[in-house]
């Protein structure tokens, strides 16, 4: 970069500063330490506010969920070393998902680098396969444009998080500072336009096609299209399944919505895509836990995917019209191309389709029988109804995370925060930290199991801390759950190692943090327990002793056809 | 799936961790490597890299989209067919004593290749050419025992 003589002259630091403000960064997840001191003297000095969280993973998946809840860029910053190879789950977890975050580390000095030096990880080298891209700066002259390409890596095309690592003399150094203009890089252009003509053997395809079913995903959410989609879908009438991650995409109390596919998907919603001839793929990547034995996959369908990523396409299926493109101006396109083509009435079109769906919904619903000791899927049920659907909901992983994607209905998008391509035990309740910031005014729910809630406890600190009411519903069944629940089906009833005991008694574990702590041992007290705990101000733990060998259905077993279910 | 041979080349920046992106994509996500080039292109900004790879046309769509998608990686093309020039160098070091010297010597000299070092009982050879070239003067020269052997890999471009 040329210097001008009106150029400020700031500090690495400084000139962090303003980059995190062109941004509009107000929030930062993070923890100091030595390599990072000058940074967090410096944040002092600036509006931007920062959670102090209680480990470094923690950081990352609240700003993971800052980031899902708001639409926003989330920015944590942790020190060299430790503090750096502390991140790493979460971005994997975010990298899996697609989620925009940005992560600065410190780093030792420039001239230590290599040396073993104290707290000197490679971290670029560690996170070069779980990041989309990532960066470390070695002159002070190059840190405002790294800077400004992370954010906007991080943000444009597939998201993803970015990491850029912060040697500390870099940081004290200083020199001109003028903000980059728009970043421009020549080898990274995403393709958001979609080629108009295949969008148009689309709209062919769906003149012809008896049976069609539309598969959304996460991408539906990320690129904000889940209007579009819904119009499409209600118009073309068309009956919509989605991924774990396009939960929220479409509205779950419509009556083309089939509920989520894949291994604890509907038994309406696999059959529905066992049986189509046309499906209709959206932002999505058909994960193995979507797709079952791909051979066997939609086997019957001709198969559209559009994706603003050309690596997901025929990646593990192949298609008949592959469209690389955003998802929310794909749909644009194709609501206008509907419109024009004029298709005759599809509502007489699909009636039989749509009988046939809805005898496998009436064959095989959800369900579960509420006797004498709490169902976990009476917790969420009994949730979804006190919250009216409205609440943000994040989750840990295992039955807890699958329940919650079968009980809560979600109708808006942003609200179903879950660690889906890593499953990442210990997301949910930072993510929640981090959805509670971005949304002050909203309800705000992680849904736990007595494992997984261990796994990121510290974080109950920071809640209590910033005074954020979130509400913690742990599903205590005494079992890493979900690992049991496969040893009772497929290892003979084995538990190896997945009794969970010596529990903390979680209601004074919440009040030694400072939080409110209730539990129903009773199926009587869950509406109490949980009217009283959404109804407090406070962080709130709520324990609910739940059916211990209670299993999640339907269960697609793994590398079985999704049309194979095990059933209640 | 039937694996073929593919040559793949490409512009990338010419900064540190560059080829270390590259070729943890191929560990990464379990494609091979047959053979690999690097160095600085006219522009001191921008490298070359050349793999050849055997892979499945499946896989190697994969590999294509996955190199693209790298940030780094500036342009990238399969080089094969008539338009295309490919070579690679061996350095080759062959026993050669009494009574199979001039043996040795006119098999070079078919395969124009050239003697750059020469022992009582031994040469080095240099010689360049397309793969099957070098595998054919390498089988020529095994009777009369390889010591060492060093390739190159190969380079190729467009016309
Ligand atoms: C970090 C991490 N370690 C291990 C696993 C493997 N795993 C998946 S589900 C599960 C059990 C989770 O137990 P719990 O949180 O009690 O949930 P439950 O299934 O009982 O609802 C485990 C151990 C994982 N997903 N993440
Ligand atoms: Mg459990």
């Amino acid at each position: 970069m040329k210097t001008n003589k009106e150029d400020k002259m700031l500090t690495g630091a400084q000139i962090l500063m303003e980059i995190l403000k062109s941004e509009g960064v107000d929030t930062i997840f993070g923890y100091p330490g030595g390599a990072v001191i000058d940074i967090y003297d410096e944040l002092e000095r600036t509006d931007i506010r920062h959670i102090l969280v209680r480990h470094e993973q923690g950081a990352v998946h609240a700003a993971d969920g800052y980031s899902r809840a708001s639409g926003r860029v989330g920015v944590c910053l942790v020190t060299s070393g430790p503090g750096a190879t502390n991140t790493v789950t979460g971005i994997a977890s975010a990298y899996m998902d697609s989620i925009p975050v940005v992560i600065l580390t410190g780093q030792v000095p420039t001239h230590l680098i290599g040396n073993d030096a104290f707290q000197e990880v490679d971290i670029v080298g560690i996170t070069r396969s779980c990041t989309k891209h990532n960066y470390l700066v070695t002159k002070v002259e190059d840190l405002a444009e790294a800077l400004k390409e992370a954010f906007y890596l991080a943000r444009s095309g597939r998201p993803g998080p970015v990491l850029v690592d912060l040697p500390k003399d870099v940081i004290k150094a200083t020199t001109a500072f003028k903000l980059p203009a728009e970043v421009n890089l020549k080898s990274y252009k995403p393709t958001y336009n979609p080629n108009l003509w295949q969008l148009q053997k689309i709209i062919s395809l769906i003149g012809e096609a008896e049976r069609p079913v539309i598969f959304a995903g996460g991408g539906v959410i990320l690129s904000k299209g889940s209007n579009e989609l819904t119009e499409f879908a209600r118009k073309a009438v068309i009956p919509v399944t989605t991924s774990l991650m396009g939960l929220g995409s479409f509205p779950a109390s419509d009556p083309l919505w089939l509920g989520m596919i894949g291994m604890h998907g509907t038994y309406r919603a696999n059959m529905s895509v066992g049986d189509c001839d046309l499906l209709i793929a959206i932002g999505v990547r058909f994960d193995d836990r979507v797709t079952g034995k791909t051979d066997s996959f939609a086997k019957n369908a001709k198969i559209i995917h559009i994706d603003i990523d050309p690596t997901s396409i025929r990646k593990n299926i192949p298609v008949s019209v592959p469209v690389v493109g955003d998802c929310r101006i794909s749909l644009e396109h194709l609501n206008r191309m509907f419109d024009e083509a004029n298709l005759g009435d599809l509502f007489q079109k699909r009636e039989n389709w749509l009988n046939r769906i809805k005898i496998w919904k009436d064959k095989n619903p959800l369900c579960y029988e509420q006797k004498d000791i709490i169902k976990p899927q009476y917790v969420i049920d009994t949730l979804f109804k006190l919250t009216k659907g409205d609440a943000i909901i994040t989750t840990e992983v295992g039955q807890n995370q699958m329940w919650t994607a079968q009980y809560y209905h979600f109708d808006k998008p942003g609200h179903f925060i879950t660690s889906g391509g890593l499953g990442c035990m210990g997301f949910g309740l930072p993510a929640a930290i981090g959805a509670q910031i971005a949304c002050p005014d909203q309800l705000v729910v992680d849904i736990a199991g007595d494992g997984s809630i261990q796994m990121n406890i510290q974080e109950m600190a920071t809640a209590v801390q910033y005074r954020l009411p979130i509400k913690i519903v742990i599903l205590n069944n005494g079992y890493l759950g979900m690992v049991r629940q496969w040893q009772e089906l497929f290892y003979c009833k084995r538990y190896s190692c997945t009794t969970m005991e010596c529990s903390p008694d979680f209601v004074k574990l919440a009040e030694a943090y400072g939080a409110l702590g209730l539990r129903a041992t009773k199926p009587e007290e869950v509406i109490s327990v949980l009217t009283e705990g959404l109804n407090s101000d406070k962080t709130v733990i709520m324990e609910f002793l739940v059916e211990k060998e209670e299993n999640v259905y339907p269960m697609v077993p793994a590398e079985a056809p999704i049309t194979e279910m095990l059933l209640v | 799936m039937t694996e073929e041979k593919h040559v793949l080349t490409m512009l990338v920046d010419n900064k540190p961790g560059v080829l270390s992106r590259v070729v943890g994509l191929f560990s990464g996500r379990g494609f091979n490597i047959d053979s690999l080039c690097v160095a600085e292109t006219m522009d001191p900004l921008i490298s070359r890299i050349t793999i050849v790879t055997k892979s499945s046309l499946a896989e190697m769509e994969q590999i294509e989209k996955q190199l693209n998608k790298l940030i780094n990686v500036i342009k990238l093309r399969t080089v094969s067919g008539p338009r295309s020039v490919q070579r690679e160098m061996a350095i080759i070091y062959v026993m050669a004593k009494n009574g199979q010297r001039s043996e040795v010597l006119r098999i070079v000299d078919i395969f124009r290749g050239k003697v750059i070092d020469v022992g009582p009982e031994h040469f080095i050879i240099e010689v360049t050419g397309n793969d099957e070239k070098l595998n054919a003067i390498i089988n020529l020269l095994r009777p009369m025992g390889i010591k060492k052997l060093a390739k190159t890999g190969t380079l190729a471009l467009f016309r």
